[in-house]
C-alpha cells in the first residue's frame, strides 16, 4: 500500500493519516475510521471511465494516447465553440482539461483543440442522455479501400465517387489525437466551485483538475507494432505491444457438412446467407449497432428458425449456409478470411461451390409504417440501376475473389438511412423499439414491438427467397413464416438486457456469466481457441444452434462424447449442452443436448497469418495494448504556493545547518556549567 | 503537490534533525548507538499503545461515531502516557549502561555525559516521531493534487511538516529537561513534561483546523527550548560570554 511505505509495524498502520502532533496515526473523521488516507482527502477517482484507445493498420494510427505519466489539466467546461477561446489562447493556466457536453463533440471543435494540443491536456465528453439529431463519427466512404471497387475494377464507382454511402460521417474516429479523450459521467460540481471564469478574470488557485491515463504502447502502424512484438523473446521485459483484431464467424448450414472433408466438393452447390454482427463507436468497446448491424443477423437467424422445419419435411436441391462475419467493420476481416480459407482449400466448401449469396444490410426502415392488422409483405423490393455500385458489405470480399451473383437487401437505396452508423447512439432508440411502461423485464421479453413485426415481415421474405432459391418446392413456400415472438425475444435480449430466462435457457448453465449487460459489438482482439469468443459471438452460436438445430436426448456424458454413439458423429455435428427453459408451472424441462450443424470459424485477417503486415489486400487492423486506464479529479495548487513552500524548506534546511554548525562549536562555552549532578544511587 | 512541495516539506520537516545529526551526533558512535536505541524505544511505545487502540477499536460498534472518536482521545492520551513511561525506561537503561561503560573505559569516568545521552535519546524520540508523523504525507504530496477537495486547508502540507519539525525539536528538549528532572529527582519536572505532551497532541485533536494549531505549538517548543537550555547548564552569563567572546575575537583580529 502506497500510504503506508514505513509502516513496519502493522498494527498501528491500519489506521492511518497523520494529525500532526498525534503521536500515532489515526484519522479523525466524521465518516470511517479505518482506511483513510491523505490521498483519500486528495483525489477522486472516477468510475466506469470510457477511453478512447489507439488502433493502428497497414499505414496509420488512429485513436487517441495520453502520456505515461497521465494527463493533469484544469478543468474548463466548453459552452459554445466560441468558448474555445478561453483555453486555446486566452486562459492563463494551462494546461486545460476541455469537458464537454455531446453535442458540442463535433468535427470543427476537436480539429480546433488538435491544432492547439500543447495548451490542452486532454477531452473529457460527457455522456448524453438523449441522442443528437445525427452523428457518425465513422468515415463517409466505409471500408473504401478493401472493397470489390478499385482503381483496376470500377474506378469510376470506387471510393464513394457515386454514392457517399455515409455522408453524415465526420471521420473522428479515424483521426489520430496526442492527448486522451475520455467520455465520462457529468461531475461538474467541482468545476463550478472553483474554476468558474468570472467576468472575463482568471478563477483564484487552488483550481480543479483531472488527470487522465491512457497510455498507450503501440505506435506508427501495424508493421512496427508486430516487429516489436516480434522481439520479445529476446528482451528481459516481455511485454506485447499490440494485438490483431478479430473474433470468430458464426456458420451453420442446413444439411451438414463433414468438417474433416475441406475444400471442394463435387456436385455441390450452396446458397450462402450472410450478415454482419459488430459495429463500433468512437470511444472503446460502447458500440451497439443497433441499425448497423443487429438488424440484420437478427432477421437472418429470423429466417433460418423459418427454414427449420420446411427443410426437414422438403429439403430444398441445393443446401443453404448461414454465415454471420465478425470484425466487418474493420476492413471485413470476418468475410476476408472467410473467402481467404475457401480459395485454400481451409473451409468446408470453396468458391466454386458457392451458388449465390444473399447479404442482409442495414434493414430497420424496409417496413415503414407497419400496420398489425395487415398480412403479407408491407414493402416491395426495388433493385437500383446498375450505375449504383454495392453497399460496403461482405459480398464485395466474395466479388473480389470470383464472380458471383449476389444480392444485399438494405433500406436505403443511395447513401445510407443510419443517422447514427458506427456510432454509440445507435441503439434501441435509433430502432424505435418501444415498450408500455410499468412492465417487468420478463414481460418486456415478450411483448410484441412493432420493430419485431417490422423484421419478421422481411425475415420471411428472405426465407422464402432462400428456399425458393436453393431450389425448393415452390408448394411449400407460404408455409415459411418468421416468428415475430423469437425476433422480439431476440431484439431485448440484444438491445435491452441480455440476462434475461430465454438466453440463459439457450446456453451452458456455466456460462450464465457471459450475459452481462449492456452486451458489446465491438469486435475486439483475437483468441486462439473458440471457447475464448466473444459473448456476443457465442451468444449468436448458440441462438443459431437452437433455432436451426434439434434436441436430443443425449445425457451430458453423452453429448461431450457422441462419437460413442452410433448415429452420432461429431464431425457432421456440433453437440452443445444447454440450460434449457424452467417454465413456470413447475415441469421442469432441464438442460439437453441440442445438435445443430453450428460451427465458429477463425475470423482473423489472413494478413497476420500471411505475415504481411502493410498489406493492402487484407484487414491490418491491431489494438494497441495498455496498462491501465483510470481518472481522477483533484485541485491543484499555484506554481507560487509550491515555490514558497521549496523556498521555506532550503531556508528552513540552511539556517538550521548554519545555527547547529554554530552552536555546536560554541557548546564548550555555552554550556560551561555542565557539572556532572552526584550519581544518584539508581 | 509536485516535487517542489516534496523537497520544500522534506526539508522543513527534517531539515533541524538533519542537520543536528550530522554535526553533533554522526561523528561519535556511541551517540549514534544511543539515537538508534532511542527511536527503537519510541516504536516500541507506538506499537504497544497502538496495539490497545486497535483492539478497542475492533472489539466495539465501528459504526457508533462517538464512541470511536472517544476511543481515539483515550487512544492519543494512553500512547502520550506510554511514551513517557518508556522515555523514563530509556533513563534507566541508559543509567545502568552509563556505569558498564565507566567500567570498561580507560579513563575513570563513561565517556559520555548524562547530559549528552539526554539530548542524543531525545532527538532519537524526535527523528522517529517526526518520521511516522510525516512520510505517510511526503508521499502523497509528490503526485499532483494538493489537499482541499473536501474542505480541508490547502495549507495542509505545509502545517504538516512545521508541526512536525516542532515536534522534532519538543522531543529533543523534552528528554533534555526530563533526564534532568530524573537526575535530581525533580518528580514536578516530570509531571510538567507529560503534561505539555498531552496538551501538543491535544491540539491535533482540533484538526481540521490546521493552521490554528501550529502557533500555539511554536510557543511551546519555545518556551521547552528556553528550558532546556538552562537545565543543560546553560546561563545568561554564558551567553553574554559567546557575545563578548566573538566580539573580542572581532576585535583582536581586525
Amino acid at each position: 500500500m502506497k500510504d503506508n511505505c514505513i509502516c513496519v509495524l502493522m498494527v498501528c498502520c491500519v489506521c492511518n493519516t497523520p494529525l500532526h502532533g498525534l503521536d500515532f496515526f489515526v484519522f479523525l473523521c466524521f465518516s470511517d475510521v479505518n482506511s483513510n488516507s491523505v490521498a483519500q482527502k486528495i483525489y477522486v477517482e472516477v468510475n466506469n471511465t470510457v477511453p478512447c484507445v489507439r488502433l493502428l493498420n497497414a499505414t496509420h494510427q488512429i485513436g487517441c494516447q495520453s502520456s505515461i505519466s497521465g494527463d493533469t489539466g484544469v478543468i474548463h467546461v466548453l459552452e459554445s465553440e466560441a468558448d474555445l477561446e478561453w483555453p486555446l489562447t486566452k486562459g492563463p493556466n494551462p494546461p486545460y482539461m476541455i469537458l464537454l457536453e455531446s453535442h458540442l463533440f463535433t468535427r470543427s471543435i476537436m480539429m480546433k483543440i488538435k491544432k492547439e494540443s500543447s495548451r490542452i491536456a486532454g477531452v473529457t465528453v460527457v455522456v448524453p442522455n438523449t441522442s443528437p439529431s445525427e452523428f457518425s463519427p465513422h468515415t463517409t466512404c466505409p471500408n473504401e479501400n478493401t472493397g470489390v471497387y478499385s482503381d483496376t475494377y470500377g474506378p469510376h464507382l470506387a471510393h464513394c465517387n457515386t454514392t457517399v454511402w455515409n455522408p453524415l460521417g465526420n471521420g473522428l474516429s479515424y483521426e489520430e489525437f496526442d492527448f486522451p479523450v475520455f467520455s465520462l459521467k457529468e461531475d461538474k460540481q467541482c468545476y463550478y466551485d472553483h474554476n468558474r471564469v468570472v467576468n472575463g478574470s482568471a478563477p483564484q488557485y487552488p483550481l480543479c483538475a483531472m488527470q487522465l491515463f491512457s497510455h498507450m504502447f503501440a505506435v506508427t502502424d501495424t508493421a512496427t507494432c508486430m516487429r516489436r512484438n516480434d522481439v520479445i523473446n529476446f528482451s528481459i521485459n516481455p511485454e506485447m505491444v499490440c494485438d490483431p483484431l478479430g473474433d470468430f464467424n458464426v456458420w451453420g448450414s442446413i444439411r451438414p457438412y463433414n468438417r474433416s472433408q475441406l475444400g471442394h466438393r463435387d456436385n455441390e452447390s450452396v446458397v450462402m446467407a450472410a450478415a454482419r454482427l459488430d459495429s463500433r463507436a468512437f470511444f472503446w468497446d460502447v458500440s451497439t449497432g443497433a441499425e448497423g448491424s443487429i438488424s440484420g443477423f437478427v432477421t437472418l437467424l429470423a429466417a433460418a428458425h423459418a427454414l427449420r422445419d420446411v427443410t426437414q419435411v422438403a429439403p430444398p436441391t441445393h443446401n443453404i449456409l448461414f454465415a454471420f462475419f465478425q470484425g466487418e467493420a474493420f476492413d471485413y476481416i470476418g468475410s476476408s478470411r472467410m473467402v481467404y480459407d475457401m480459395q485454400n482449400g481451409k473451409f468446408v466448401i470453396d468458391l466454386d461451390n458457392v451458388h449465390s449469396l444473399l447479404e442482409i444490410g442495414q434493414v430497420k426502415r424496409l417496413v415503414d409504417n407497419f400496420q398489425s392488422s395487415a398480412t403479407g409483405a408491407n414493402f416491395s423490393l426495388v433493385e437500383p440501376g446498375v450505375s449504383q455500385p454495392l453497399p460496403p458489405s461482405s459480398l464485395q470480399r466474395f466479388l473480389r475473389a470470383q464472380n458471383i451473383p449476389g444480392i444485399v437487401l438494405a433500406d436505403h437505396r443511395a447513401a445510407f438511412n443510419n443517422k447514427y452508423y458506427e456510432s454509440y447512439y445507435d441503439n434501441a432508440d435509433n430502432l424505435n423499439l418501444r415498450y408500455p411502461p410499468n412492465m417487468t423485464a420478463e414481460e418486456q421479453l415478450e411483448f410484441l414491438t412493432d420493430t419485431a413485426m417490422a423484421l419478421t415481415e422481411v425475415a420471411t421474405v428472405v426465407a422464402r427467397a432462400l428456399y425458393k432459391q436453393a431450389g425448393g418446392d415452390g408448394t411449400q413456400v407460404d408455409n415459411i413464416k418468421a416468428d415475430s415472438k423469437t425476433v422480439t425475444q431476440m431484439l431485448f435480449g440484444f438491445l435491452v438486457q441480455a440476462n434475461n430466462s430465454w438466453f440463459q435457457a439457450l446456453i451452458p448453465p456455466e456460462l450464465k456469466d457471459m450475459l452481462s449487460d449492456p452486451p458489446d459489438f465491438y469486435v475486439g482482439v483475437a483468441s486462439s481457441s473458440p471457447a475464448k469468443a466473444k459473448p456476443l459471438t457465442r451468444l449468436v452460436q448458440f441462438l443459431l444452434a437452437n433455432l436451426t438445430g434439434t434436441a436430443t436426448n443425449l445425457t451430458q456424458d453423452q453429448c461431450q462424447k457422441p462419437d460413442d454413439l452410433p448415429d452420432e458423429s461429431v464431425q457432421m455435428y456440433s453437440y452443445l449442452w444447454v440450460q434449457g427453459t424452467v417454465p413456470h408451472n413447475g415441469t421442469e424441462k432441464g438442460p439437453f443436448c441440442v445438435r445443430a450443424s453450428v460451427r465458429l470459424s477463425q475470423a482473423l485477417s489472413p494478413a497476420f497469418d500471411l505475415g504481411e503486415y502493410a498489406s493492402r489486400n487484407y484487414s491490418t487492423w491491431t489494438e494497441s495494448r495498455w496498462k491501465f486506464i483510470k481518472a481522477r479529479i483533484f485541485l491543484v495548487a499555484s506554481r507560487d504556493l509550491e515555490m514558497l513552500t521549496l523556498g521555506v524548506g532550503v531556508a528552513v534546511l540552511f539556517s538550521s545547518l548554519l545555527v547547529t554548525y554554530f552552536i555546536s562549536t560554541k557548546a564548550d562555552v555555552l554550556f560551561s556549567s555542565a557539572r556532572e549532578p552526584a550519581s544518584a544511587a539508581y | 503537490m509536485t516535487a517542489a512541495v516534496f523537497f520544500g516539506c522534506a526539508f522543513i520537516a527534517f531539515g533541524p534533525a538533519f542537520s543536528l545529526f550530522i554535526f553533533t551526533i554522526a561523528k561519535d558512535p556511541l551517540r549514534v548507538i544511543i539515537l538508534i536505541a532511542g527511536a527503537f524505544f519510541w516504536l516500541v511505545s507506538l506499537l504497544l499503545s497502538s496495539l490497545v487502540w486497535f483492539i478497542a477499536m475492533k472489539a466495539t460498534n465501528a459504526q457508533d461515531l462517538n464512541l470511536q472518536k472517544g476511543l481515539l482521545i483515550f487512544g492519543c492520551m494512553f500512547s502520550v502516557i506510554l511514551q513517557e513511561v518508556f522515555r523514563f525506561g530509556y533513563y534507566r537503561l541508559l543509567r545502568k549502561a552509563n556505569e558498564g561503560l565507566a567500567a570498561i573505559s580507560e579513563e575513570e569516568s563513561s565517556p559520555i555525559s548524562v547530559r549528552e545521552m539526554a539530548y542524543v535519546a531525545g532527538l532519537g524520540f524526535g527523528i522517529m516521531s517526526g518520521a511516522f508523523s510525516m512520510i505517510n504525507t511526503l508521499s502523497d504530496s509528490l503526485g499532483p493534487g494538493t489537499v482541499g477537495m473536501f474542505g480541508d486547508s490547502q495549507y495542509y502540507f505545509i502545517t504538516s511538516a512545521l508541526m512536525t519539525l516542532a515536534l522534532t525539536l519538543l522531543h529533543t528538549f523534552w528528554g533534555v529537561v526530563f533526564f534532568d528532572g530524573c537526575e535530581r529527582k525533580r518528580w514536578w519536572v516530570i509531571v510538567a513534561v507529560l503534561c505539555l505532551h498531552l496538551v501538543v497532541s491535544g491540539l491535533s485533536l482540533l484538526n481540521p483546523l490546521y493552521v490554528g494549531s501550529v502557533p500555539p505549538v511554536y510557543v511551546i517548543m519555545l518556551l521547552m527550548a528556553v528550558w532546556a537550555f538552562f537545565s543543560s547548564g546553560g546561563s545568561l552569563h554564558n551567553l553574554s560570554l559567546l557575545w563578548t567572546c566573538r566580539k573580542s575575537n572581532a576585535e583582536t583580529s581586525s
